[in-house]
């Protein structure tokens, strides 16, 4: 009797949460999909053509910037706790506290962060470079977790090879282990682009809400300093005007459709990573 | 017998030096919010004086009271309204995935979960607005942006981490447990509900602390529903201002002391999550000693 109570319990469980998935997909999904008109994908922002291409170019900018400065920083800290450290020291155990404080901090708080250092007293204002240097410490812990176990999956015999060789550390990790590392560091990288993709808190307030393209053709590298929107924060501020809904759920769909692609990009390295391992 | 030329050994030193430098970043990184956060608020809590920015009941900027009671308490409602939501059907759903269901239903809703995770939470929030606000406005009372709202999004929000981590601390149970089990004559149900739950008792607190942990620092679905009366609610169905709602909604256009009672609110939140962390540490600790 309480077997098949349990039983039961668990199999409802399961269709809760896979009821929440497809309710919210479906709702996204069929709401939006007709509300998808060719005049959203214009150049040029406006009123009444609420065109979401500015912030989908935005998007891709904020986020390329920012994993420009967290993909070096990751990687390289990530051969240093694996290739270099004593697992022991002082260092190392700062530096892994450090990390796990950084994954845990709300996005609202680096938004805080970024508006009182990089807007502030760095003068930067809202822009594009505020937002992104913000984005890239939000994200440095994702890449330094999935390097350092992609670095860890290397099997030894790699670097000893190398060392064998006669190749220097230096050189056994650029030629012998990052090279193998490179589809889960890559994989890595997926998933933090993903977060940028889908922040607004820590945006809000660091690079602003003007719906635009930095202007780099004409301004060269100042419209770095310009502010930009992506599209996480337009489909808020769509949402929270509440005038321009049908555009808000035309850009959850493009919002969703980035995330599936960049998941499966994601698992398909993994799968890869997988089939070779075995 | 070691032959290395010195510009070699240069090199190899600097390089060392590189990626140590790199990995103190995180350090220097950490440091640096500490500080700005810190440094912008303690001067606010000073001037508001500590016990009526943190148990001052009216938060009123333009009369000059900065009382942020209502909002930790508004923190503390939503996070528990959605561990009650979230966290029986996540951890059900592990078992399910890890327990009961077969090798293809498996493979087909990992997929679905990792989706759950990526869905930005603005998404959510419309959907919260759209779907979620207008039920519980059909159910109860009040315009049905609500402190139940609020609760109901965040459970889905944090049904992946819930899922994902208790899956895996299920998986890792030895196998041997359940057929141990089995082989004295318990049925699958209580071999699993008596036997591989428990041993995973640690991993399954670390995803509700983790859930924890992300459902008082989400933002922008619970501004999006949950009314924001700076307010301590009465019922499930009266609005509520968490203290993420409450930096992101004024500072816009706070000054003065105004920003610095919202950064203040910052450093509050920050403290609230370095506790949770602190905990999700022991809990883990204690898994590890067992």
């Amino acid at each position: 009797m309480t077997a098949r109570l349990l039983r039961v319990a668990v199999y409802v469980g399961a269709a809760v949460s896979t009821a929440v998935l497809l309710l919210i997909v479906g709702f996204v999904v069929v709401n939006g999909v007709p509300s998808l008109r060719p005049s959203l994908f214009e150049w040029e922002y406006d009123s009444t053509n609420v065109s979401l291409m500015p912030a989908l170019v935005d998007t891709v900018l904020m986020a390329a910037l920012a994993l420009l400065i967290s993909v070096p920083v990751g990687i390289a800290s990530a051969i240093y706790l694996v290739e270099y450290a004593k697992s022991s020291s002082r260092f190392i155990r700062a530096v892994r506290l450090t990390t796990e404080t950084l994954q845990g901090i709300p996005s609202i708080v680096y938004g805080l962060f970024g508006l009182l250092f990089f807007s502030t007293l760095l003068g930067w204002g809202l822009s594009l470079l505020s937002g992104a240097c913000t984005l890239a410490i939000m994200v440095l812990p994702i890449v330094m977790r999935t390097t350092e176990e992609a670095l860890r999956a290397v099997p030894a015999s790699y670097k000893e090879g190398g060392l064998a060789l006669g190749a220097g550390t230096v050189r056994t990790i650029f030629r012998c282990v990052l090279p193998s590392a490179l589809p889960g560091i890559f994989g890595g990288v997926l998933l933090a682009f993903g977060r940028c993709v889908g922040e607004v808190a820590a945006l809000l307030f660091t690079a602003g809400t003007v719906a635009q393209i930095p202007d780099f053709a004409g301004q060269g590298a100042f419209a770095l300093f310009d502010s930009c929107r992506t599209l996480a924060v337009h489909m808020y501020v769509l949402a929270s005007e509440g005038l321009h809904i049908s555009e808000a759920y035309a850009t959850a769909v493009v919002l969703l459709v980035l995330v599936v692609v960049l998941n499966g990009g994601a698992n398909l390295v993994e799968r890869k990573l997988d089939s070779r391992n075995a | 017998m070691k032959q290395e030329s010195n510009g070699q050994a240069l090199k190899e030193g600097a390089a060392k030096w590189l990626f140590g430098a790199a990995a103190a970043l995180s350090i220097v990184a950490v440091a640096l919010i500490c500080v700005f956060l810190f440094a912008n608020g303690i001067p606010a809590m000073a001037q508001i004086g500590l016990p009526d920015f943190l148990f001052g009941t009216t938060w009123k900027p333009g009369s000059g009271m900065y009382g942020i009671f209502p909002m930790i308490v508004g923190s503390i409602y939503v996070t528990a309204g959605a561990m009650v939501v979230g966290v029986p059907a996540g951890v059900l759903t592990a078992i399910f995935l890890s327990r009961f269901a077969n090798r293809k239903v498996a493979a087909a809703l990992k997929p679905g979960i990792e989706l759950l995770a990526g869905i930005p939470s603005v998404v959510y929030g419309f959907f919260g607005l759209m779907v979620v606000v207008p039920f519980v406005r059909a159910i109860g009372p009040g315009n049905g942006l609500s402190l139940l709202s609020a609760s109901l999004l965040l459970g889905a929000m944090i049904l992946p981490t819930v899922i994902t981590v208790s899956k895996n601390a299920l998986d890792a149970v030895p196998k041997s447990y359940y057929e141990g089990a089995l082989a004295l004559g318990a049925t699958h149900e209580r071999s699993v509900f008596r036997i591989v739950v428990p041993a995973a008792f640690s991993g399954i607190m670390a995803s509700v602390v983790l859930g924890i942990g992300r459902a008082i620092g989400e933002t922008m679905a619970v501004v999006m529903v949950a009314g924001n009366q700076a307010v301590i609610p009465g019922s499930i169905f009266d609005g509520v201002r968490t203290m993420t709602a409450n930096i992101v909604l004024e500072m816009g256009y706070a000054a003065d002391l105004h920003r610095g009672a919202l950064i203040a609110t910052g450093v509050v939140l920050f403290v609230f999550v370095m506790l949770i962390s602190l905990l999700f540490s022991a809990v883990k600790k204690r898994g590890e000693l067992k």
